[in-house]
């Protein structure tokens, strides 16, 4: 009468499509409560998911319901000490006891809704409409990468590939080929075996008949048996081949600036947009190889560590460090095979002269391989206010704004504190569907 | 003295079988009790967090509401504000009975008597489920309404069916039938019957009737006003079955959705009427089962205490003042006066002799209750089975909060001259037409304006919550086309 069935096994998550329902409904809260919390967010714990708060009225689901005031009302209670019938009582201040409801200090208000976004869905929302200029290279060179692939059928195979469908036809064809007597068939020859084997003394007639429905019956018996409802030859699986996939695998150059002019909040806002620039680039592509050069007068290939928190001393010269990326790229990283991207991040400071020199480079070497390159400069929150206009700035600045007018694949920001770094991210790489128009 | 059923606190399917094998004896030989097969499912907390937001249903089609409820139940959960359920049971048939895998073995055998045997009889029995649900057809109902729902987003796109949803989910509680349950004809079978009826009316029509002049009635205005009405079902107390078919804008597919949510709400229905005789009887079932098995022997001491520690957890009644009172809780109430039900049957006092003349003393305690468990929802049988010696030991006493008034008034208490009164107002609590406002559709002139016009009767003047009713009517809109009003009328 009971059945057990254990279902801690079965998969899990079956309310993920209504966790994804719920947020796409709340969309514009996420939104918000994702670009306020990467502001606020230390450079670490960029990848780790985040809490939302969202007011209640936005998730409501209203019905006809009574008013909690007003009219008359009469309930039991229980637990009556001292109360007589006819007693008056006071009636209790507002909310039963309960002081109304307020909003905490950290912003987060008892009437909202607080939920834990994943760190998956964070990033998903956090780089959602970004895209990558859509020029990724495709490469087989060492890949690992093999997709099964459904590749017909076979006749051995995993029980869990086995093709039903495929089997079943088989079957029933083998069936009706060799005559399999039918169960119907036979239940009959059976219920009218029965019937006369229930007749009380049975004449000679019914005797004989009965003779000949039992040998029959064997006879069916025996068939069915040697062409069995399902027999081995029937099976079918369905069969699968490894198939190597092209891999995408992308290089990215942090370039940076660390002389003297580069001060502990400069490294921090550059090392910022460093960051988002490798989470990007990491969910879009299946490798991505970090090269770190920093330059003063000289650049050199550094790891992170000295990257972003040694000091150097020295003059600046930022085609050094461009030389350097020309290097390594051509020694180590072929174009190719490899989707190369570069972002540069300075104060705008540069030995006087050099900046037409960066102007070669880029034209002559690194943008006629790089998929994308991204120059920030980094200035004062004062400067700010003044370089307002697009069209003045260092020598550096307006060299390279010749370049960007001529390579769509260079693309250069101003940012003046860390609050502009997802905005000017953002509108880098915000997919641009007006572009294909104009 | 018989074998120990099971030892300590472990569990596995074989001690499961064993003590369910000796938990059904009792229930069916002892209580004949008539239940379903069980079909006992053993989940793990995520998948009961999973059920606890389908409204316990085993599958459900998708909507952003049960995401949210997930998020909501595994934040306290996590939190620690709140545990989790040890059961969950379906009324479908084979019942589903789902266990929590974190229960111990103790708790298991409480849990599979409460519910595979105490709730499960009850479903069976009780004449409002066995009026209103189908519970062999609820499973492939659902199942049918998820791939309708998820076809309809790949069609419709998701935005759409959300809205539909939303706006009949809202509808949800005022969409029930209270007092008949009417013939379901599938929408293809009615429009049939609609075309029929043109036809007829066309092959009654005849030129020379036209010709006629017909006879101007002085009321002739109103009458069409009448007909109008009679002709759409009105008054209508069904607000998505009346949407469903009459509303001008839908398109088929939402009106089948609204015909899902809408069976969905009536499904329900009953559970709702019940939830003191459905907690009560399963606590009592359980009760009685597991102290038998404990006088057999067949339950250890140690596991006996465990079970009666959280039987009395559940069935705790913290006082009106106490800072954990939530209303009376259904599992102690319906527990007591079932458990003063075998007490008057077996030992009455003479007070219960005057208040239960039928039943003091029969000794048949059995056949009384499953009468009571059949026959009754949570109104009647207040109103017909609560004794003094229960509003006693509750200490129930009535308080009415009148808007008028500056203070609050006791107005019964559990006394000789309370008594009465105080189960009138229980029973009167426990009525679902008291506790839901009174809305129904009154008119909708489909040829004229095309306003559709609600009534509210208002019961002790008690009014609508106002946000929430411009909310739900900003849904009825959207599902009715064209402006929508309410009046509200004292009663």
């Amino acid at each position: 009468m009971t059945h057990f069935i254990d279902r801690r096994l079965n998969p899990k998550g079956r309310s993920t499509p209504n966790r994804r329902r719920f947020i796409g409904r709340i969309k514009a809260h996420v939104r918000e409560a994702v670009d306020a919390s990467v502001r606020k967010r230390g450079i670490t714990d960029m990848e780790a998911g985040t809490d939302v708060a969202v007011p209640r009225d936005s998730l409501s689901e209203p019905s006809f319901r009574h008013a909690s005031k007003g009219g008359t009302r009469e309930g039991v209670l229980p637990g009556n000490r001292e109360f007589q019938a006819g007693d008056e009582i006071p009636r209790p201040q507002q909310g039963g006891g309960g002081a109304g409801r307020k909003g905490a200090p950290d912003g987060e208000g008892e009437d909202d809704f607080v939920f834990a976004l994943s760190r998956d869905e964070f990033l998903d929302i956090f780089f959602e409409d970004l895209e990558l200029p859509d020029m990724i290279k495709r490469s087989l060179a060492g890949s690992s990468v093999a997709r099964p692939r459904r590749a017909g059928l076979s006749v051995t195979g995993a029980p869990a590939n086995l093709n039903v469908g495929r089997t079943m036809r088989r079957a029933m064809g083998r069936r009706i080929a060799l005559r399999r007597p039918s169960d119907a068939k036979l239940e009959e020859l059976r219920e009218r075996l029965f019937a006369l084997e229930a007749v009380f003394e049975p004449d000679a007639a019914q005797r004989a008949e009965i003779m000949r429905l039992q040998s029959e019956i064997e006879a069916l018996t025996a068939h069915r048996k040697r062409v069995p409802y399902l027999d081995p030859l029937d099976l079918r699986y369905s069969h699968f081949e490894p198939q190597p996939e092209p891999r995408a695998q992308a290089v990215m150059f942090c370039l940076m600036d660390v002389s003297a002019s580069m001060g502990a909040r400069e490294k921090d806002l550059a090392k910022r947009f460093f960051v988002l620039l490798h989470l990007f680039l990491t969910r879009r592509y299946e490798t991505v190889d970090l090269v770190f050069i920093r330059h003063t007068h000289l650049a050199s290939e550094v790891d992170e560590q000295t990257f972003f928190y040694s000091r150097e001393s020295g003059g600046t010269m930022v085609s050094t460090a461009l030389a350097e990326m020309n290097r390594v790229q051509s020694e180590r990283y072929p174009a190719s095979e490899w989707n190369i991207y570069a972002a540069q991040a300075s104060d705008g400071d540069n030995y006087q002269g050099d900046s037409r020199d960066c102007q070669i480079w880029l034209e002559s070497e690194l943008l006629k391989i790089c998929q994308h390159f991204a120059y920030v400069e980094i200035i004062g929150e004062a400067e700010a206010r003044i370089l307002r206009d697009a069209a003045r700035g260092t020598e550096l600045w307006m060299a390279y704004r010749e370049v960007a007018e001529r390579w769509p694949n260079f693309a250069m920001r101003r940012v003046a504190g860390p609050a502009d770094i997802y905005p000017v991210f953002r509108d880098l790489f915000a997919r641009r569907t007006e572009a294909a128009h104009g | 003295m018989a074998d120990l059923l099971f030892d300590g606190p472990d569990w596995n399917f074989d001690t499961l079988r064993r003590t369910t094998e000796a938990i059904e004896q009792i229930a069916r030989e002892d209580l004949g009790l008539d239940v379903y097969p069980n079909q006992i499912e053993i989940i793990s907390t995520e998948q009961m967090l999973d059920a606890y937001s389908a409204t316990g249903m085993p599958l459900m089609y998708r909507h952003w509401s049960f995401g949210k409820q997930f998020i909501h139940h595994e934040r306290l959960y996590s939190k620690g504000v709140q545990g989790l359920a040890y059961e969950i049971v379906i009324n479908s048939d084979p019942c589903i009975c789902y266990c929590l895998e974190e229960n111990t073995m103790p708790m298991q055998a409480l849990v599979i008597a409460h519910a595979a045997f105490g709730h499960n009889h009850f479903f069976k029995s009780n004449h409002l489920f066995r009026q209103w649900t189908d519970p062999r057809g609820i499973l492939d109902y659902l199942d049918y309404a998820r791939n309708f729902l998820g076809r309809c987003e790949e069609r419709h796109g998701p935005g759409r069916v959300e809205r539909t949803l939303d706006a009949a989910h809202a509808l949800m509680s005022a969409s029930v039938f209270r007092h008949r349950r009417p013939a379901q004809p599938s929408l293809r079978a009615e429009a049939e019957r609609a075309e029929r009826r043109i036809e007829e009316d066309e092959r009654a029509a005849h030129y020379l009737w036209s010709r006629l002049e017909r006879e101007r009635r002085p009321h002739d205005h109103e009458n069409a006003a009448a007909e109008r009405r009679r002709m759409l079902g009105l008054p209508e107390e069904n607000l998505i079955y009346f949407l469903e078919r009459h509303s001008p804008v839908l398109e088929p597919w939402q009106r089948q959705v609204l015909r899902i949510v809408r069976n969905l709400a009536q499904y329900f229905y009953p559970q709702r009427q019940t939830q003191v005789m459905n907690e009560g009887c399963a606590c009592f079932v359980h009760f009685h089962i597991l102290n038998k098995l404990h006088e057999q022997g067949r339950i250890g001491d140690g596991a006996m205490l465990e079970i009666l520690h959280s039987h009395s957890s559940v069935l705790f009644q913290p006082g009106y003042d106490h800072p954990g009172y939530g209303g009376i809780n259904p599992y102690a109430l319906g527990f007591a006066m079932m458990r003063d039900v075998q007490r008057i049957c077996e030992a009455p006092e003479p007070e219960d002799r005057e208040w239960f003349p039928s039943i003091a003393g029969c000794g048949d305690w059995r056949g009384v209750l499953k009468e009571a468990w059949a026959n009754f929802r949570d109104e009647s049988f207040i109103q017909q089975f609560l004794s003094p010696k229960v509003m006693r030991d509750l200490r129930l006493f009535a308080l009415r909060d009148a808007e008028a008034e500056d203070t609050l008034k006791v107005t019964a208490i559990h006394d000789e001259a309370g008594y009465r009164a105080l189960r009138d107002t229980l029973a009167r609590g426990y009525d679902l037409s008291n506790r839901s406002p009174d809305i129904e559709v009154i008119d909708a002139d489909l040829a004229g304006d095309r306003v559709l016009r609600l009534r509210h009767v208002l019961r002790n003047e008690v009014p609508l919550d106002p946000r929430e009713r411009e909310a739900t009517l900003a849904c009825l809109r959207e599902l009715w086309g064209y402006e929508v009003e309410i009046d509200e009328m004292t009663g």
